[in-house]
């Protein structure tokens, strides 16, 4: 059927990443990643970059309020856990149309502008929902304690079909499956799944070419017939879905939503993973958001007593100056080491690490005398 | 039959009169130059034909309907592409891509969420963009790059892209300025080539080598209005465009 044609290599593609995504509790279990927990941040972060590249990567448009959407889903979510159900998919889909509503409405007075100016607005819109939701909104936000659930919610859809939660404070569910660890993990890595795909549709259909065209060319776009506003407007709108759900699915695996989740460095955090991972390849913010929260993970548990423990081979004066130099970046510290970790691949990989990656396969292709598979062709980064 | 109507139109700048009733009728099937001397207003005029710029009073009828206060993706609908000074392509895109993004236009409108489908089915477009390619001597460089073209191969990519919409009027704003003369003469032979196919042109040109060589009739813009209208053989003598080229000098 001519809508589902799909290349070999996107199948291949599509294929390799499911696997990888189901099977990450293995494969990342020598890495010290392989527990639920982090493997959910990953799946969740790897949704919201996914749809960040949309806007960014394809489009151009630099974002600097995309927490805003994210923060929109966990409310949105933690509402509907409330009022309908403990199950997840109501509280994803409300948290998904949400974001996407919500976008709308920014992205609409947004794009009027470009450039830096679209960033700026972006951002002030941000930060306007962030102080809203910690002052004025607090009847809907419950400010800075956050939204949390309570026994006496009604959700009326559970009620309407006899489930009931006791005198304990309810958690998420599937149909009675529990959505904590692996289950958690495996619900958010099937959504990830689904979203990887509904990217990839969007990278190489007749629609992500135009806003590969309005990246490169805004002007030539109009002259060529093309209203470049709804294009834009669609794949901010987008973005803002994929945002609103990574937000719903964050509500998901832990049924609490607070106010920091809009504030500025959470936007800025999903632009690092873009560009970290590489900005316009298709794999590359996943990737991004994999390598951002996993380091977060790693350093930022490092504690004195672990960094005295790696020093220990040295002369006591000399094991102190390390740990105090060493202990700047990690533990709170760590944002240390993700600025210069970014410092370097932004001045040596520009792409990003899909740019890396990319130099690896051929060279490795052109030192064992060209690949026989075809896979030596330098596959423009995907 | 006139295409292009344009009439009585004015445009001021401030203080400044930069078009002063300009009266201009484009016949369909010809080739229409427009030269002048600098300052004499030619860009700001193909600017009112495009929607970048609105004349003050005027009118300007393109096959029917009027371009005024419309959006120039509009007006690139109604069937006028553009060839810009600097050639306007993109620069990220391969050549195949950049050719088939103005198919898309023609074919599906201004605007179509067409998220779901996919480019690699669309063979019927990429066979016509491929041909459109070899018919400007491309197709060798189709999965090229755009941004690394040389300034001649540019603007011959840009010509591909306007013709691929096969526009009822085709508008060139110095199509070969800053081109080594090879260029200008590979461009002055696909224009040409162009033209006999029945395309309607209007050219705003500097060189006169090129404007002599391609244009079915004339018209000589100064000082924001049109002071001759000929055929090219006549122009060259009429001592009016040579006082308004050489200031009154006599040779």
């Amino acid at each position: 059927m001519k809508m589902f044609s799909m290349d070999k290599k996107d199948i291949l593609l599509f294929l390799c990443f499911s696997v990888a995504v189901l099977t990450g509790p293995i494969i990342l279990e020598p890495f010290g990643a392989g527990y639920p927990d982090l493997l959910q941040k990953f799946a969740i972060f790897g949704i919201f970059a996914l749809g960040f590249n949309i806007l960014f990567g394809l489009t151009g448009y630099l974002s600097f309020g995309h927490a805003a959407f994210l923060g929109m889903g966990s409310y949105t979510a933690v509402w509907t856990f409330k009022l309908l159900s403990m199950n997840p998919i109501p509280a994803i889909v409300f948290a998904t149309v949400m974001g996407g509503l919500f976008a709308a409405l920014i992205g609409f007075i947004s794009l009027r502008r470009s450039g830096i100016y679209f960033s700026i607005l972006t951002l002030a819109f941000a930060q306007m929902s962030y102080n809203l939701a910690y002052s004025v909104l607090t009847p809907i936000t419950n400010g800075e304690t956050g939204l949390q659930l309570n026994q006496a919610d009604p959700r009326v859809l559970d009620v309407m079909f006899g489930r009931d939660y006791g005198a304990v404070l309810p958690s998420s569910d599937f149909f009675g499956l529990d959505m904590t660890g692996y289950p958690g993990f495996y619900f958010c890595g099937i959504v990830l799944i689904i979203c990887f795909f509904i990217a990839m549709r969007i990278f190489r259909s007749p629609f992500g070419m135009m806003l590969r065209a309005i990246k490169s060319n805004q002007n030539r776009m109009n002259y060529t017939g093309f209203n470049t506003r709804p294009y834009t407007l669609a794949a901010f709108v987008i973005s803002g879905m994929y945002a609103g759900l990574a937000g719903g699915l964050m509500a998901v695996t832990d049924p609490l939503a607070g106010a920091e989740r809009m504030q500025w460095t959470a936007s800025g955090e999903v632009v690092l993973m873009t560009i970290l991972g590489g900005a316009g390849t298709l794999l590359g913010p996943v990737i991004g958001a994999g390598a951002i929260k996993y380091f977060e993970n790693i350093f930022s548990a490092f504690n004195e007593g672990i960094l005295m423990g790696i020093y220990d081979f040295l002369p006591e004066t000399l094991q102190h100056i390390m740990v105090s130099v060493s202990g700047l970046f990690v533990g709170e510290g760590w944002h240390l080491t993700l600025g210069a970790l970014f410092m370097l691949i932004v001045i040596f990989l520009p792409g990003g690490l899909m740019e890396g990656f990319n130099r690896i396969k051929t060279l490795v292709t052109n030192r064992t005398g060209g690949g026989s598979d075809g896979a030596a062709t330098p596959a423009a980064a995907e | 039959m006139a295409i292009l109507s344009v009439e009585n139109v004015n445009k001021r700048f401030g203080g400044l009169k930069a078009l002063d009733n300009v009266n201009l009728q484009i016949d369909a099937g010809t080739v229409h130059a427009i030269i002048g001397p600098n300052g004499a207003g030619k860009s700001t005029l193909l600017n009112c034909f495009v929607g970048r710029l609105e004349p003050d009073t005027g009118s300007v009828m393109f096959d029917g309907s009027s371009l005024l206060g419309i959006q120039p993706h509009q007006i690139n609908q109604l069937g006028v592409s553009r060839v810009f000074q600097t050639p306007e392509i993109f620069g990220n895109l391969s050549l195949l891509e950049n050719v088939m993004i103005p198919a898309f236009a023609k074919r599906d409108g201004s605007f179509t969420m067409n998220a779901w489908m996919s480019v690699s089915s669309e063979s019927d477009l990429r066979d016509m963009a491929m041909d459109m390619l070899a018919d400007v001597g491309l197709e060798a460089k189709s999965a090229d790059i755009a941004g690394q073209l040389s300034r001649g191969d540019k603007r011959r990519l840009e010509l591909a892209m306007c013709l691929v919409q096969q526009p009822k009027l085709l508008l060139l704003d110095e199509p070969t300025a800053g081109m080594a003369r090879a260029d200008t003469n590979n461009t002055i032979d696909l224009m040409k080539r162009i033209a006999e196919r029945g395309v309607t042109m209007v050219v705003i040109e500097h060189d006169m080598h090129v404007v002599f060589s391609l244009a079915d009739k004339i018209s000589v813009l100064a000082q924001g209005t049109v002071i001759v209208e000929d055929l090219p053989e006549n122009i060259k003598g009429d001592p009016r465009v040579q006082e308004a080229y050489l200031g009154g000098a006599h040779l």
